[in-house]
């Protein structure tokens, strides 16, 4: 028995689970890591554009937002390994008063919780990005601390890290089933094994719905889709994500930007949102971006596209992720419902796990996790998802 | 001034099209209508296209397909693949030197977009080579309604590089018309069909789960096609192999090697030499000296080539030196290939050390085998659409295969359709399952002993699909099972008391060159023989001295031309008399063309294959994969996550069986690789085509 007992068990090698590893083993965990594809990072974490930001609009996310910016940021300089990370911020544009309104109203917050972003006139917006389409551009805010890097590589920096260090992982096992004694968790049933433990965190992404149910915990996290593409590598033209979050018929917002290797990657919000864990790609995609696309930068009509691809949101009803641990049963706890932004979360996130476990709370952290109960209502509206 | 252009050819017609004038880095260059931006910078000397932008590595031709983009240069500013676009006057081209910039256009400028064309049709046909127009024929004379694309400028696939004739039946198949002849004569058979559709110049870019496909139609409009079936003709891509020096301007593939000088009508090396000895290799090797290139070598890393026997003894004959148990070991040079390395290799497939040899030479083919392009299909069948392959997208076999396989799909799905309520004709299947056969069994050579009269000689020794000869000869003296084509002819006298004639049919039709005429009528002592030849008739003259060579190419006599003739019903290959000693006379089956070979130089090189270029995309070696192997890693996908092998433009499509091979080196089964996800698109288009920017014509093409 002994071989196959661990402190600490995570369900899911994606933007969470991997990190998790990381600094749950250097916290001095026994860790295993059981993961259903062949590799880490195999599921959404790939098929994330690789944005990264603290510029949200509430003080959980910023706060996470910072923490992952400033591991991934740093990472080359402290561990060597190149990550692709990119400073070259956030830039959300407007051409109506609405968003405009929007951006403004969140910005006074934004800056009290000492993110580093103001408003930007038209003309000086078109100083930053001058081959942004200037008719009725109102201006925007640029937060130029956020930047971008390869969710591949940061994964997979984390995973080689965390072995080194003496984490386990388990590739192409399912759960199968959750080991509950007395209302505490003792450990994973996989497809292959048992694997014995009384922690166990869910970081499942779009299938912890499904993982919950077999601690007979529900958690409102379904999956939606999105898609995306990246292209060609030109010389670099631009530095931050452009991010427009006008409303149109058939999507809601879209971003790209310009990534270290030149390539421009992109993606796009489908009105309504498309359920499901369909991950084929779509005949619908292409045409309604670029359209987007061209409409703000006419000088990106020549770049040609590489590949295209669709990815798993999970979604919460509120748009903030779930983290913390269960009531139900002791030990399980949720790191969950990162609604598409697990790379930007997961590694702040994933300290934050460290920290749980360990019982060593910073003094946010409990605001933090008010945000992210599992137990909140639910109602409340992200402004800037 | 440079000019390598083919002003005449054997088979190949080569007419007298404009001439115009173009700029590479500036300078004022000459092309010829029709031809490719790579071809026309062949035709003036130039093989080294740009450099790529990782570690500045010369780039050059390598597919010659539009499936790879290492012939990208700058056209107006616009990275193009050079293969694929047509010259025209005034272009001014210059090398890819690391990134391109996008060029900065007016940001006030309004777009205007028009909505992506929607179009339904029954049968989408992918691909308008030998299958896929096969199969258009057959679904157009029952009136579905189809649409068949293809990428290039025109019709035929691989058919229209192919000078040689070809094998199969001749009754299934048309055997013993040129591949050149042969697209003519489909293409013009498809459009007499009013319910086909052709789009050339067209490419299928990705199936999507809404079962629609994504088109690039004429390089310019992005179009989604609605079809009720879709049958994949996409042919085949060529492997590729990894050794140091592969990715160096000069080494390419056979298939590229014909396109440019079969299709393009240039001449893009002096000296080749060609690494594998299937069909491929040795038909490159054919059209090569037919193009007046010389062949320095063969290598075949087996101990008997792979294609057909009498492929090889027709290039032995000539002259080619080909070595079986070699493999090579590098290309060498600074900017380009000017020579290459090759051993002995032991049972094991290990070169032996010691047995090392160069040979100068400015081009290596590599003809190691063919992939199915079968992408589309797969993901068609993951995507629920009714789909189906015909052609090598099914199994790599000969074109007469493809023919028929085309043929049979074609009917299958008119059938599917309700379109066709018969069956399938059981003789169908067994005629295609013998014309995708391998070679078979290889028996001794036998002669009549009668030395009188005048009788065909045939060299034919090895069992493959083929049957000219004996259909056309009048008095059917030659015989082939009728079962199966596969048996060996023979030559059987006493089927008419008339004996042969020597109306020298069966000398011109044998598409491998393999029968010969012996006439003891007016010299019993010195026989004269008549010889089949394919080359330019200028270059052998009467009187001239010939060196006369048995089936595999040793030299039997020397003897003088007496003369030179072609027969009415002969199609380009000429006939050559010479007179021999009678006790050489039957075995004598062809001449030496090339008399001079290289000689090599001894030389050691210390082979690395960790330098070996895997993905030359992303320009990954060997030995960056084969640690992550070493390592533990089974997932390819995170192959690519670490090395950025596969996420180049190509899509994985080279790379892939490469990284296979590299797993099978490293000893880890097949079964525990798990490979890389595919994804759209196919070849890579401009975001302006796909929102449907009405873009105005100086604008770029991909």
């Amino acid at each position: 028995m002994g071989g196959n007992n661990y402190d600490v068990i995570i369900i899911g090698a994606g933007s969470v689970g991997t990190p998790a590893a990381l600094f749950l083993v250097r916290a001095g965990f026994k860790v295993l890591v059981v993961e259903k594809n062949s590799s880490p990072g195999q599921s959404s974490n790939k098929r994330a554009i690789g944005g990264l930001r603290a510029t949200h609009s509430d003080p959980a996310k910023i706060c996470l937002g910072l923490r992952s910016l400033d591991i991934i940021s740093g990472w080359k300089e402290k561990y060597g390994e190149d990550l692709e990370w990119y400073k070259g911020g956030y830039c959300f544009v407007t051409y109506r008063e609405e968003e405009e309104k929007t951006l403004k109203e969140v910005l006074p917050l934004q800056k009290s919780l000492g993110l580093n972003i103001d408003w930007l006139e038209a003309k000086e917006l078109r100083q930053l990005l001058p081959d942004l389409n200037p008719h009725d551009l109102r201006g925007g805010t640029l937060s130029p601390d956020d930047g971008h890097a390869s969710p591949l590589l940061a994964n997979e920096a984390f995973y080689c890290r965390a072995k080194k260090a003496g984490a386990e992982f388990r590739f192409q096992e399912n759960v199968v089933g959750l080991k509950i004694e007395s209302g505490k968790i003792k450990g994973v049933t996989t497809d292959h094994s048992h694997y014995g433990a009384g922690i166990v965190i869910n970081a499942a992404g779009a299938w912890a719905a499904e993982v919950a149910k077999m601690a007979g915990v529900a958690i409102p996290v379904t999956p939606d889709s999105h898609e995306a593409a990246v292209t060609e590598p030109v010389q670099r033209f631009f530095h931050p994500m452009v991010v427009d979050i006008r409303p149109v018929s058939g999507s809601a917002n879209y971003y790209f930007y310009q990534h270290a290797t030149g390539q421009i990657i992109f993606c796009i919000t489908p009105n309504p949102s498309i359920w499901g864990f369909d991950v084929r790609e779509t005949s619908q995609f292409l045409p309604m971006v670029s359209k987007r696309m061209i409409d703000l930068m006419p000088r990106l009509k020549n770049i040609r596209v590489r590949r295209t691809w669709r990815g798993l949101y999970p979604m919460t009803p509120d748009g903030f992720p779930i983290v913390g641990w269960t009531k139900e049963v002791e030990g399980f706890l949720l790191a969950t419902g990162m609604c598409g932004q697990g790379f930007m979360l997961g590694p702040g996130v994933a300290e934050l796990l460290a920290r749980l476990v360990s019982e060593k709370p910073e003094p946010a952290d409990e605001e933090v996790l008010s945000y992210l109960s599992p137990y909140r209502s639910f109602v409340s509206e992200e402004k800037l998802k | 001034m440079i000019n390598n252009r083919l002003d005449k050819h054997p088979i190949l017609l080569v007419t007298d099209r404009p001439l115009f004038n173009f700029y590479w880095r500036g300078q004022k260059l000459t092309a010829r209508e029709g031809e490719t931006i790579a071809s026309a910078l062949f035709a003036n000397g130039i093989r080294i296209f740009g450099f790529h932008h990782k570690d500045g590595a010369p780039q050059g031709i390598f597919c010659a397909n539009g499936q790879c983009a290492q012939c990208l240069v700058l056209v107006d500013g616009f990275p193009v693949k050079s293969c694929m676009e047509m010259i025209k006057p005034g272009m001014q081209i210059q090398p890819l030197l690391g990134l391109p910039e996008l060029p900065v256009l007016n940001p006030e400028e309004k777009a205007e977009f028009h909505p992506i064309k929607e179009v339904e049709v029954t049968v989408l046909i992918i691909g308008g080579g030998p299958a896929g127009l096969a199969a258009a024929i057959e679904l157009g004379s029952r009136g579905v309604n189809c649409l068949l694309i293809d990428d290039k400028h025109r019709l035929g696939g691989k058919l229209i590089l192919q000078t040689h004739r070809f094998f199969g039946s001749v009754e299934a198949v048309y055997a013993g018309t040129r591949g050149i002849d042969l697209a003519t004569r489909l293409e013009k058979e498809v459009r007499k069909f009013p319910t086909v559709d052709i789009w050339l110049q067209t490419t299928a870019l990705a199936a999507f789960s809404d079962k629609k496909v994504g088109i690039l139609k004429e390089g310019k409009e992005y179009v989604l096609v609605k079809p009720e079936v879709i049958l994949t003709a996409t042919g085949a891509r060529e492997k590729s192999l990894a050794f140091p020096g592969n990715t160096l301007p000069g080494v390419y593939g056979a298939g590229a090697f014909q396109t440019l000088v079969n299709r393009d009508l240039v001449r893009p090396t002096e000296k080749l030499f060609i690494v594998g000895g299937g069909n491929v290799g040795l038909i490159a090797g054919y059209h090569a000296l037919q193009a007046g290139i010389k062949v320095v070598g063969l290598i075949e890393v087996m101990s008997e080539v792979g294609g057909y026997k009498v492929h090889k003894d027709k290039l032995a004959r000539l002259g080619v030196p080909i070595l079986t148990s070699h493999t090579i070991l590098s290309a060498n040079g600074q900017a380009s290939v000017e020579s290459v390395t090759i051993a002995r290799v032991d049972e094991q497939f290990k070169p032996i050390k010691g047995t090392e040899k160069t040979y100068a030479c400015d081009t290596v083919l590599i003809a190691v085998g063919l992939d199915p392009v079968n992408e589309f299909y797969l993901k068609a069948r993951e995507f629920g659409f009714p789909a189906y392959a015909a052609g090598d997208a099914e199994e790599i076999a000969e074109a007469s295969a493809a023919i028929f396989s085309g043929k049979i799909r074609g009917l299958e799905i008119a059938r599917d359709l309700g379109q066709y309520s018969g069956q399938i004709p059981d003789t169908w299947e067994k005629t295609a399952e013998i014309l995708k056969s391998k070679p078979g069994q290889t028996y001794p050579e036998s002669y009549l002993e009668k030395e009188t009269g005048i009788m065909p000689v045939i060299h034919c020794l090895q069992e493959i699909p083929c049957d000219p000869c004996s259909a056309v000869c009048p008095r059917k003296l030659i015989e082939v099972d009728k079962n199966d084509i596969r048996k060996i002819p023979a030559y059987r006298e006493e089927n008419d008391s008339r004996g042969c004639s020597g109306c020298e049919r069966c000398v011109v039709i044998c598409p491998g060159l393999a029968i010969t005429l012996v006439d003891y009528r007016q010299n019993p002592d010195w026989p004269e023989v008549t010889i089949p030849f394919e080359f330019l008739k200028e270059t052998i003259n009467p009187g001239q001295e010939i060196i006369l060579v048995d089936l595999e190419g040793q030299e039997l006599a020397r003897s003088r031309v007496n003369s030179v003739k072609s027969i009415k019903v002969n199609d380009r290959t000429i006939l050559i008399k010479a007179q021999v000693p009678k006790e050489v006379a039957k075995k004598v089956s062809g001449l030496r063309l090339q008399t001079q070979i290289e000689r090599a130089d001894e030389k050691y090189v210390e082979n690395i294959p960790d330098e070996a270029i895997i993905c030359r995309c992303e320009r990954v070696t060997a030995g960056e994969i084969r640690k992550l192997i070493r390592d533990g890693v089974r997932d390819i996908n995170e192959i690519k996550t670490i090395t950025r092998a596969g996420m180049g433009p190509c899509g994985a499509k080279t790379c892939t069986p490469l990284v296979h091979r590299l797993f099978r080196e490293e000893g880890v089964p097949e079964n525990e690789i798990i490979d890389q996800t595919k994804r759209p698109l196919f070849i890579e288009v401009p975001l302006g085509v796909l929102a449907g920017l009405n873009m105005k014509n100086e604008e770029r093409k991909p």
